[in-house]
């Protein structure tokens, strides 16, 4: 465990050290004065009731996450799809891996390091952010921290498939393929709620398919769903089917077993990394 | 090989292979370095001579065959805390200073924390890197990387240190402080396993060598042995009668260049009795040159008589 947590530690303190986190600290300030200020707007406009703020509110903040969830997935791809590639293409891992260190704690100490700073992130431009709303408009949703969990989670999906890539293949190669992946996932998803609408099983089987082979679509909408205020839910099923295919609106949390096949996905790629990285002649 | 034999050696090696795909870059590589030994290990481009090293510190996986480090298979764990290893083609993390990168490698090692200002400080000092401890190693130049490699390899006073192309980036001073640092961990008791094109390198402060090519040893032993007990010698000679060549030939292997001849094989004590009969027929002698093959030559010869 000591070899897991040095790597960890030094994964956090290179994304320190080359200015990875004070460039995405400094725009993320940025972008949340920006938009709180954005938000402060809302009451001001004419005619406006503290209702229609309200709802303004939550789906600006709908609007708001996915944007920080896109920053955090792809921001997680890029760092770790060249994790483990970079350094055996530059020759750190062939400095490191001969010492007492098995390649499954190298491994699993930079998914730690990694994990630490999306969670980092989601939690600290997260709660900023729904701060500022607050200070702006009077409006916070309903589950705050479940919401920024599943954000995290989200990234820390699309991390794992990043840094299981990159065992094997190019950094960029590695990057590109789990963005494809990202964004099939979350077409996959519109497919799902289209499906699902209009009872078509085919599509549903085709969105239900692509939720469990990439996670990050039905991650994202269990952070969708904690961010909708109850009065907005009940609205948003009486419209029907209205609401087809909006990728911002979710009926339902994630249902506890399909967390729990996240949880089992992670784990599954994990050992699937450990066992690639392991099988590899450096 | 029984354990207890391995055991007493550094590194042995029992028929390891390695086949990348198609490509074979080891076939059946035995060998053993001795404790406390310099053992050079040579060999032409392709030879596999880095796949070997790779395998020995576990980097790479062997197709066939075995091979213990410090009386241990190669990858256990424990063992790797008494192994150095300076890789061929590396790079440390830019973003580190060259103190950090050492610290680095001592909590890598397992090693009692309060070990490391004076390890991290010794192997600085060795290498003369102890100005620029608090530099970046993004700054550092190629050679000044290779220096800082070899501290790191040092660290924790190893029992076995393989180096591999120690000296490909350095100039001439750094070559020599390099031998020096290999003479000083020998001194030690640390066995060090030398991978090296420069061939004068390895003549100069290896014990013992292994050649290799195409995956295999074609020849080891100590210098003297791989190089031949009996020398050579050179005569310049003019006057000598047609005949008189020909019955020169109990003297050892006669390569015929003019007025110059080239006795192979010959005990030096034979010298003047192969003058005195160049003499008496009828020869004048203007010059005698023991001529000392140097490792170049003799592995040169290794190669061609593989290839035929």
């Amino acid at each position: 465990m000591t070899q897991v947590l040095t790597i960890a530690r030094l994964t956090i303190l290179e994304a320190s050290r080359r200015k990875l986190l004070l460039a995405l600290g400094i725009l993320t300030v940025v972008v949340i004065v920006l938009t709180s200020w954005g938000f402060s707007r809302l009451p001001t406009m004419s005619g406006v009731t503290p209702a229609e703020v309200r709802l303004a509110s939550s789906q600006l903040t709908i609007l708001v996450a996915f944007m920080f969830s896109g920053v955090l997935a792809l921001g997680s791809t890029l760092v770790a799809a060249p994790s483990i590639a970079s350094d055996i293409e530059s020759g750190i891992a062939l400095a490191i891996l001969p010492r007492p260190i098995r390649r499954s704690q190298l491994l699993m100490g930079k998914w730690l390091g990694l994990a630490v700073l999306v969670g980092i992130y989601a939690a600290g431009s997260g709660l900023l952010e729904l701060l500022g709303i607050w200070l702006a408009t009077g409006y916070t949703p309903p589950n705050p921290v479940a919401a920024l969990t599943f954000v995290a989670a989200e990234g820390i999906v699309l991390m794992t498939l990043a840094l299981l890539l990159s065992t094997r293949l190019a950094p960029m190669t590695g990057g590109v393929i789990a963005l494809v992946f990202f964004f099939v996932a979350w077409i996959g998803g519109i497919a799902l709620a289209i499906g699902q609408t209009f009872a078509n099983d085919t599509i549903i089987n085709i969105g239900v398919g692509s939720r469990l082979l990439i996670p990050t679509d039905g991650l994202w909408h269990g952070a969708i769903f904690y961010l909708e205020p109850t009065d907005f839910l009940a609205a948003a099923r009486a419209a029907g089917r209205a609401r087809a295919g909006n990728p911002f609106f979710a009926d339902q949390p994630p249902p506890a077993i399909y967390v729990g096949w996240v949880i089992a996905w992670l784990a599954g790629l994990l050992a699937l990394a450990n066992v690639s990285f392991a099988r590899r002649d450096l | 090989m029984e354990a207890a034999d391995a055991a007493s050696l550094a590194v042995h090696t029992q028929d390891l292979a390695k086949r990348y795909g198609k490509t074979v870059a080891l076939s059946g590589l035995t060998m053993s370095v001795r404790r406390a030994e310099v053992f050079g290990f040579l060999g032409p481009n392709g030879a596999g001579k880095t796949t070997a090293v790779k395998l020995l510190v576990g980097l790479a996986h062997p197709t066939a065959g075995e091979a213990w480090v410090l009386g241990a298979p190669v990858g256990d764990l424990q063992t790797r805390r008494r192994l150095g290893y300076l890789p061929e083609l590396f790079r440390y993390q830019g973003w580190m200073k060259a103190r950090e990168v050492l610290g680095l490698h001592c909590e890598l090692s397992r090693m009692p924390r309060s070990d490391w200002n004076a390890e991290i400080a010794s192997a600085l000092e060795l290498v003369g890197l102890s100005d620029r401890a608090d530099d970046k190693v993004e700054g550092f130049s190629k050679g000044m990387q290779q220096r800082l490699g070899l501290g790191v390899a040092l660290l924790g006073r190893p029992e076995l240190v393989l180096l591999d192309e120690p000296t490909s980036a350095l100039d001439p001073v750094g070559r020599h402080d390099v031998r020096e640092i290999i003479r000083t961990l020998k001194a030690r008791g640390t066995a060090v396993f030398l991978n090296s094109h420069l061939l004068t390198e390895v003549e100069q402060i290896c014990d013992r060598l292994a050649v290799v090519d195409h995956g295999r040893v074609i020849a080891t032993g100590t210098m003297a042995q791989i190089l031949g007990q009996d020398g050579a010698v050179r005569v310049r000679v003019t006057g000598l009668p047609a005949g008189g060549r020909a019955g020169l030939g109990e003297f050892g292997s006669l390569e015929d260049e003019g007025e110059w001849l080239t006795f192979r094989g010959l005990p030096s004590e034979r010298v003047p009795q192969l003058v005195a009969e160049i003499v008496r027929q009828g020869g004048r002698v203007y010059a005698v040159e023991p001529r000392h093959e140097t490792l170049e030559d003799r592995f040169l010869q290794l190669l061609k008589e593989q290839d035929q």
